[in-house]
């Protein structure tokens, strides 16, 4: 039986994150891992020998760059490769890639349409417009709008006066983005249907809602305001895989004296008269401390890990309905070596160094969503295909290659029952045939894949459904209402426990910012000097 | 011929009335143009079938705001009023609610009925005030604008903390979750699903349908009547009130273009070439029209212009009349129920699923249908011993693969005839006659640019402040003396005479300047 000044449930990058923070005011922390590796969603794990597996999370470009410079985290070995941009191939064995060098991007555009290559100027402009806004807000915790706190008030004002600075015609701009649906955002641009469909898979990742559902255009804003070493809406490998991304942050934890237990799972938070006193494992050790902070999703957190008559009515209510839905899968492949792409000129840098989409009009995008809706995998889906071996060769033996497949849409669920061993079969034979159509040497040259359906991701990694945002980002759930309003300050409703996973604000997408948010929140109520950098040095 | 007014209105549509008699009661000259030989625009009842009359496009009232018939001292004559809405079962479990109480479901729904209702008027009771005046703009410094923010801050706040933040949370939600959340009932879950979609383009789990309802309920409760003599009579009302105000109406009279000179409108040329002057045009016609037809791309900013060819205004919504010799047998239903409003609508998963195909160009297989028997209460729209049916019929989408070709409109009434079958078998031997207009068929009848109910879809980024365009949401168009006052401006469509109203108040006031 030991004492702590704060424990911290799951060892996700959030909560690593938030302990190393804690660690860094002096607290005595202890970050809890169920399993017997750390990292939660963000892992590299050997799953066939020699190889490693980012099999979950797979790509880095959200993480705060403030975090990552104020816990020097390339001091314990993180180092992010950005890459190249993005390929989608269309069904008459053409191709249409991005680039992030305008140049390239200009003439690429302009090879399918004249006019939406001139859009493109205005396109990318308004979309970093409306990134440059979110980005104030991701290290902020967002004010309650029905408080008359004078912090809540004071930091209403703040984000009021943001607001103004874009002047009338922006604000009615960013006021329509934050409501519109990815389609018809893109509709206002663009003409050809493969352009629009590049784009609009930003809108959907992660998300059980279509493209052309209101509000996905928000959600491709939360793949847009990222950046690798300062430039905005670049994505990147973390070199050795996601874990390195974890194992970095563990870094930070221990060097602030901090400490990290794997295989040590919660069964129970421990209350007494509304107010945190520790937690239970299931091996049935106790640990005590006066702050508890947990990194899993309010679901598992508030249902599965407390009794229901120490929580306020409404609120429990409110964590019950909290929408985390399993909308994505994800195929994990060791490769022989690199596959061949004939629609790609010869010796195309876009080949493993690019996100490849093999899906080619709005209409098959929301045909994708249909099958989820009807409670099944999308038989044409989405797939967000990358192969960061050919960037990072630390992933697996020379010559051969990891590839990672993020599918849209794929449920938790089969029609409200679990998944079958054939159903499981028929999921990766969609993904994989889908990519031959495109690759004829691509099925001779794996060598394992594993798959995995939300449901395994739950079982894995704790996430209800399996859900990468730790709940839907629609309106209800965003900001001042996420995960709960009243309850959107890192706080739960009992004395010294606190949340610090996605399921908070800003949300998922290893942006180590719930996590960072949370320990500002929680060295306030300890009247300790905060340790949490807040204001963005890069805008 | 030359002829001189203060104002002149184009489109006789239920708000072009509304705006131009309270013009004329404030003692402006002001003259009317409607192209059609009737007025009314797309609230008006005609002959569909010999002797059968129906309401051609809108065919309820639940959304007339009670400032308009207050300050037009309206009087209508209602057929029936406080309708209830009865859910179709293929049984004769219907589920039928009016008001807050709902039948036809078990005790835990009705309660939850009751307290769903009770939140969601409240709700709409907010929104209402600001539904009924120009939208203030965002980001200036005028003290006017900053007000009525404040105000609106100060409304959300007065409703207490938990209330608050339930409306934050609700306002950008889809009905389906929150239906889902509280409901156990199938039928009502589908019926509410209906009411939050109906002449959109939304299914139920779309984000943005719990606006759609409570926009719904922000005229009355959601109380629905029917008027007599259909909707004509609605605005035969209003055009009564506008001409004894002073204002002259001139049907078969189509604007073909509004004249300008420097950047100003001067008034309107007619298509044989009559031209009428006025310093004020206003136009009840939608925002597409007016802006890119009658005024012209090139007389406007580029800008502007690319602003008001996004508007999405693509319409969903077919309407459907039949003449009955004799009205259908339902099961379970007693000779009022007939009298009421009928929803097609078995669950929210059938309204979703109607919704598919219209994302990719389709018609429905199914439809959801929203059905009323008008003649059972006015026996002025069919002759004696027939009966008419008026429907509107979702999804019908406007850009249609086919563009409605005659395959295509006859695939649309074998799935209206096959659903209607399931819930009235003996409906065939009972037709006389049949009229099915689809959103093409409206825009071509009503002029109404992409045949759309509501002028332009009724979502987020199309309400308040960006209804229709970004920075043009108080009535004025960015060309001097030329106003909008139809439902593609603030707030929305129904026949609810909210935009004619606030349309008026803005234009008086910048007179007596």
């Amino acid at each position: 039986m030991k004492k702590y000044d704060a424990i911290v449930i799951g060892a996700g990058h959030n909560g690593l994150a938030n302990a190393a923070f804690l660690a860094k005011a002096g607290l005595n922390v202890v970050c809890l891992e169920k399993n017997d590796y750390i990292g939660g969603a963000a892992v590299s794990r050997e799953l066939y020998k020699d190889w490693k597996y980012s099999n979950c999370s797979y790509v880095c470009s959200l993480l705060r760059p403030e975090i990552y410079r104020d816990l020097e985290l390339h001091k314990h070995g993180l180092q992010v490769t950005p890459y190249g941009g993005s390929v989608q191939f269309m069904e008459n064995g053409d191709y249409f890639a991005s680039y992030h060098d305008p140049e390239a991007a200009h003439r690429e555009i302009a090879r399918h349409s004249k006019h939406d290559a001139d859009a493109y100027t205005r396109y990318s402009t308004d979309t970093m417009r409306q990134c440059r806004l979110i980005r104030d807000f991701l290290l902020r915790t967002a004010p309650d709008p029905t408080s008359f706190k004078p912090k809540d008030i004071k930091e209403l004002i703040l984000l009021g006066n943001k607001f103004l600075e874009l002047g009338e015609d922006r604000l009615y701009e960013t006021l329509r983005f934050w409501t519109m649906s990815v389609a018809d955002y893109l509709d206002e641009y663009f003409e050809k249907d493969v352009v629009k469909t590049a784009f609009s898979g930003s809108g959907i990742i992660g998300t059980a809602l279509g493209i052309h559902s209101p509000g996905t255009a928000y959600v491709l804003l939360h793949h847009y305001m990222g950046d690798v070493d300062g430039n905005v809406g670049t994505w990147g490998f973390a070199r050795g895989g996601m874990g390195a991304v974890s194992d970095s942050l563990a870094g930070a934890v221990q060097a602030y004296g901090g400490e990290v237990r794997s295989e040590a799972g919660v069964d129970q938070i421990i209350v007494k008269h509304n107010r945190v006193k520790g937690v239970a494992l299931e091996n049935g050790e106790e640990i005590y401390a006066p702050v508890v902070v947990s990194n899993m999703d309010v679901k598992r957190t508030f249902l599965n890990c407390m009794d229901e008559k120490d929580l306020p009515e409404n609120f429990y209510k409110r964590v019950k309905n909290f929408k985390i839905r399993g909308s994505s899968g994800k195929l994990n492949i060791a490769l022989d070596g690199m596959p061949t792409f004939p629609a790609l000129p010869k010796g195309s840098e876009l080949i493993g160094n690019a996100d490849m989409h093999f899906i080619d009009s709005m209409e098959r995008m929301e045909l994708a969503y249909d099958d989820w809706k009807d409670g099944t995998w999308s038989k044409d889906p989405y797939i967000d295909c990358t192969i960061p071996s050919a960037v990072d060769p630390t992933m697996t033996p020379p010559g051969k290659h990891f590839m990672s497949c993020f599918v849209q849409y794929c449920p938790a669920q089969i029609e409200g029952r679990a998944w079958t061993s054939e159903e499981r079969d028929g999921f990766t034979k969609s993904v994989i045939d889908q990519i031959s159509n495109y690759s004829p040497d691509f099925k001779d040259l794996i060598l394992h894949v594993e798959t995995r359906t939300p449901q395994d991701i739950e079982d894995q990694i704790g996430i209800t459904e399996g859900n990468i945002f730790h709940g839907e980002l629609t309106m209800d759930q965003l900001l001042f209402n996420r995960p709960v309003p009243g309850y959107a300050q890192y706080r739960a409703p009992v004395n010294g426990l606190y949340m610090c996973g996605s399921s908070t604000h800003p949300g998922g997408g290893v942006m180590a910012a719930p996590g960072a948010n949370a320990a500002r929140e929680i060295l306030y109520d300890l009247k300790l000097k905060n340790t949490v950098p807040e204001n963005f040095g890069d805008d | 011929m030359i002829d001189k007014y203060d104002a002149i209105v184009i489109g006789a549509g239920h708000n072009g009335l509304v705006c131009s008699a309270l013009l004329a009661k404030a003692g402006k000259k002001v003259l009317v143009l409607e192209a059609n030989n009737q007025v009314g625009g797309a609230a008006i009842t005609r002959e569909f079938a010999e002797g059968y009359s129906a309401s051609a496009c809108a065919h309820l009232l639940y959304q007339l705001q009670p400032q308009v018939e207050k300050d037009l001292n309206l009087n209508l004559k209602l057929a029936s009023k406080n309708m209830s809405t009865i859910v179709l079962s293929k049984g004769s479990e219907h589920v039928s609610y009016c008001g807050s109480k709902v039948t036809g479901v078990n005790d835990s729904d009705q309660k939850n009925f009751e307290e769903f209702t009770k939140r969601m008027t409240k709700f709409a009771d907010l929104l209402k005030p600001y539904l009924n005046k120009a939208p203030p703009r965002l980001g200036t410094k005028n003290k006017k604008d900053l007000f009525t923010l404040a105000m609106l801050g100060f409304d959300l706040r007065r409703m207490g903390q938990v209330e608050m933040r339930e409306f934050l949370r609700l306002i950008g939600m889809n009905i389906y979750d929150e239906l889902d959340e509280r409901f156990e009932n199938p039928l009502l879950k589908g019926g509410l699903s209906l009411d939050s979609v109906l002449g959109t383009h939304l299914g139920p789990r779309s984000p943005n349908t719990i606006l759609t309802y409570l926009y719904r309920m922000a005229g009355k409760h959601g109380e629905i009547s029917l008027p007599e003599g259909g909707m004509g009579s609605v605005s035969k009302a209003l055009s009564d009130c506008a001409e004894a105000a002073g204002v002259e109406i001139k049907t078969n009279a189509q604007v073909k273009k509004v004249l300008l000179a420097k950047g100003a409108a001067t008034g309107v040329e007619l298509n044989d070439g009559t031209v009428y002057n006025s310093e004020i045009v206003v136009s009840n016609a939608d925002p597409k029209k007016t802006m890119l037809e009658l005024v012209g791309a090139r007389n406007v900013e580029t800008r502007f212009t690319h602003r008001v060819d996004n508007i999405r205004m693509k319409g969903n919504a077919a309407k459907l009349h039949i003449a009955l010799n004799k009205l259908p047998t339902i099961k379970g239903f007693s000779d009022a129920d007939y009298g009421q409003r009928i929803l097609i609508a078995p669950d929210e998963s059938y309204v979703e699923k109607a919704f598919n195909p219209a994302k990719y160009r389709k018609s429905s297989p199914q439809p959801i249908m929203e059905i009323t028997f008008p003649s059972v209460n006015d026996d002025s729209l069919a002759p004696s011993g027939g009966h008419v049916m008026s429907a509107i019929v979702q999804y019908a989408p406007y850009k249609h693969k086919s563009d409605w070709n005659e395959e295509a409109r006859n695939n649309f009434k074998n799935a209206i005839y096959n659903v209607l079958k399931q819930y009235m078998p003996d409906i065939e031997s009972c037709i006389h006659a049949m009229e099915l207009l689809t959103p093409v068929d409206l825009e071509n009848e009503f002029h109404i640019t992409g045949g759309h109910w509501h002028h332009g879809e009724f979502t987020l980024d199309q309400f308040m402040f960006v209804r229709p365009v970004a920075g043009s949401a108080q009535y004025q168009m960015p060309i001097d003396g030329l106003y909008l006052c139809g439902a593609g401006s603030h707030p929305g469509g129904g026949i609810s005479g909210a935009s004619g109203r606030n349309a008026a108040q803005v234009i008086l006031k910048k007179g007596n300047k």
